[in-house]
C-alpha cells in the first residue's frame, strides 16, 4: 500500500511539471496562436495527471476525482477553441514566421 | 515522504501561476490576457486538489469544481463578446 501511494505522488509531480512547462511556453512563444497551443494543451494534461495522482493516494475520494477529471477534459479544449476563433476574426497579428493559413479562403472577412 | 513530494508539486504549480501572471501584466493584446487567465484558473484547480489532500478534508474538492465552471464560462463569454459584440 505504501508503494501505491508513492506512485500516486510521483504522478502528481509529473503533472505539476507539465503545468510548469505550459506556463513557460506561454512566456516564450512569439505569437498569440502559438501561446494558446502551448498553454491549453500542456495545462489540461498536467491538471488531469495531478488530480489522478491525488485520486490514487486517497482512493475514498474516487467519485469526485473522476467528476473533476472528466470536467476538465471536456471543457478546457472547448473554451480554448472559442477564444482562438474569436482572436482570428478580430484580425490578431500572425507572427512573421507563419507560412500556412488554411482559414483564409473560407472566411468572409477581408484579411 | 509523500507529503514532501506533494509540497514540491504545489510549489512548482505556484511558480507556473506567477509566470502566467507576468504574461497577464506584459501581454500587449486583449487575448493574451484572456489565455493567461484561463491558465491561472485551471492550474489553481490542481493546486486546490493538492491542498485538499495535504489538509485531509474532502470538502475542498467542491471549491475546485466551482473554479472549473467559472473558468470555462468566463472564457466562452469573453470570446463571444469579442467576436460578435454584446
Amino acid at each position: 500500500m505504501e508503494t501505491l501511494k508513492i506512485i500516486g505522488a510521483v504522478i502528481t509531480l509529473i503533472g505539476s511539471i507539465f503545468i510548469f512547462l505550459g506556463a513557460l511556453g506561454l512566456l516564450r512563444m512569439p505569437d498569440f496562436f502559438n501561446r494558446i497551443q502551448a498553454g491549453t494543451k500542456a495545462s489540461t494534461l498536467g491538471t488531469m495527471l495531478s488530480i489522478l495522482g491525488i485520486g490514487i493516494i486517497n482512493y475514498e475520494w474516487a467519485g469526485k476525482i473522476i467528476i473533476l477529471i472528466v470536467f476538465v477534459f471536456m471543457t478546457n479544449p472547448l473554451s480554448s477553441h472559442v477564444i482562438a476563433r474569436a482572436a482570428y476574426y478580430i484580425k490578431t497579428n500572425l507572427s512573421s514566421r507563419t507560412v500556412v493559413d488554411k482559414l483564409k479562403s473560407k472566411t468572409d472577412t477581408n484579411l | 515522504m509523500i507529503n514532501t513530494i506533494l509540497l514540491i508539486a504545489a510549489i512548482i504549480i505556484m511558480l507556473a501561476i506567477f509566470i502566467s501572471a507576468y504574461r497577464f501584466i506584459i501581454g500587449p493584446d486583449l487575448v493574451d490576457r484572456v489565455i493567461s487567465f484561463d491558465l491561472i484558473t485551471v492550474s489553481s484547480i490542481a493546486l486546490i486538489v493538492i491542498i485538499a489532500s495535504l489538509l485531509g478534508k474532502i470538502i475542498y474538492l467542491d471549491i475546485a469544481i466551482v473554479y472549473g465552471i467559472l473558468s470555462f464560462l468566463s472564457v466562452i463569454i469573453i470570446g463571444r463578446y469579442i467576436e460578435k459584440g454584446m
